[in-house]
């Protein structure tokens, strides 16, 4: 099996993985990181977003062999000790889910979106979150949180 | 998935290589759909070149009056760069439609046209953009390449390394987006330029993507929308599915190919 040395949440893993081992499967099962999550598992549903080299990707639809060398972020590594991520106070704040499950990966993905577009739109925000299913909110609230989530985000980024 | 060998090539050599000595290889590019067809067990090849570590296939360079776009470029890559949205604001626009944020942030050009989904977006952009697809040993053009549903002229083992785009005077595209999946129920490139005028139709041909000659014998004489009007496409040769009829399907064409020109010549 392969060795593979991957940055999860800014701490070096150095692993033994099969080939045709998933990202997903490396995060939950090995590394016990099980905010990762699995929803659809085809690709469609987004619950397993995570970032990687800072891109959000379905972790899910890619090999963990393939995140070798990179370095991975998970929902586990966006808070700084208790504080929350500015993304994850805006979702709790605008109450930006019910049953939870869809939401790490839409707080991942929405991070990865307020990166490229610090002031987005209702409809960019729509278009940005089209990897993302969510069967509880009607994502009204999702989108609110993202909009004041991306503005907290700058926020932050100013004060820092 | 069934258990593969996964080989991490750095060169072409090395990745037709292992290729050829395999007993049933696949390249893996961006893996958008390669891997969800080995987790659905589709296909069970013994083994995977990837190809992400071969330096020199990703990338956009542009000269001559071409756009060259790198197999292993990813189609947020495409979709952002600064050379194709200045130069084929068309083509920049389709890929930044394809999927999702996080889909295109993995796949990629290459593994896009190697696999020739009927329902994919890049078909329309080379073939309606008259692009020139470069392999490790030859160039094969548009009207060549593609051979029907998931079906190209690419022989085994044979790699994309590169399409070439004209720059074209003027292109647009549209699409009706599957509202989950993203995929196209209908796309639509229209363009003028050094390939001719061209209509490429993605998303409703039984055999994959395809052109409609007269509609681009109408543009040729006048390139407005009005030169559009009146003009229907058979449904005949059309998919039909739960998503759509074929007749659904043929009167998207003609609504979305109207768009595209309009949003051509602007």
């Amino acid at each position: 099996m392969p060795e593979i040395t991957v940055t999860v949440n800014r701490a070096a893993e150095t692993v033994e993985v099969p080939d045709n081992m998933l990202l997903s499967t490396l995060l939950r099962d090995v590394l016990r990181l099980t905010g990762t999550h699995i929803g659809c598992d085809t690709s469609q549903c987004g619950a397993c977003t995570v970032h990687v080299d800072g891109q959000s990707v379905k972790s899910c639809t890619m090999l963990a062999v393939e995140a070798d060398g990179c370095s991975v972020t998970t929902i586990e590594g966006l808070a700084d000790g208790d504080t929350l991520h500015p993304m994850q106070a805006a979702f709790r704040e605008h109450h930006g889910l019910q049953c939870g499950f869809c939401t790490p990966g839409m707080i991942m993905a929405a991070v990865a979106f307020a990166e490229r577009n610090p002031e987005p739109t209702d409809a960019e925000v729509r278009h940005g979150l089209e990897g993302n299913i969510c069967r509880c909110t009607g994502y009204q609230n999702i989108v609110e949180a993202i909009m004041a989530g991306a503005r907290a985000m700058q926020r932050a980024g100013r004060e820092s | 998935m069934n258990p593969f060998k996964l080989h991490r090539a750095k060169s072409l050599e090395e990745a037709t290589g292992v290729f050829k000595s395999a007993d049933e290889a696949r390249f893996l590019a961006g893996g958008q759909t390669l891997i969800p067809v080995l987790k659905q067990r589709l296909a069970a090849p013994s083994d995977l070149v990837a190809l992400a570590g071969i330096d020199g296939l990703a990338g956009i360079t542009v000269g001559d009056g071409q756009v060259t776009v790198g197999a292993m470029t990813r189609h947020a890559h495409v979709a952002a760069s600064e050379d194709v949205r200045r130069l084929i604001p068309a083509l920049a626009h389709l890929a930044g439609g394809i999927g999702d944020p996080h889909v295109r942030n993995r796949g990629t050009m290459g593994g896009s046209l190697a696999n020739n989904d009927p329902a994919a977006d890049y078909p329309a952009a080379v073939l309606g953009l008259g692009a020139t697809v470069v392999t490790d040993r030859r160039e094969i053009a548009a009207d060549d390449y593609f051979q029907g549903l998931f079906t190209t002229a690419l022989d085994e083992g044979e790699m994309i390394t590169r399409i070439v785009y004209p720059v074209p005077e003027r292109a647009g595209y549209v699409k009706m987006p599957h509202p989950a999946s993203r995929y196209c129920l209908v796309g639509v490139m229209v363009s003028k330029g050094p390939a001719g005028v061209r209509v490429a139709v993605t998303g409703a041909g039984q055999d994959g993507v395809f052109r409609v000659p007269e509609m681009e014998a109408r543009l040729a004489e006048n390139f407005s929308v009005e030169a559009l009007s009146g003009v229907k496409v058979a449904p005949d040769d059309l998919m039909s599915d739960i998503h759509s009829g074929a007749d659904y399907r043929a009167h998207l064409i003609g609504v979305l190919a109207r768009r595209a020109v309009a949003k051509a010549v602007v």
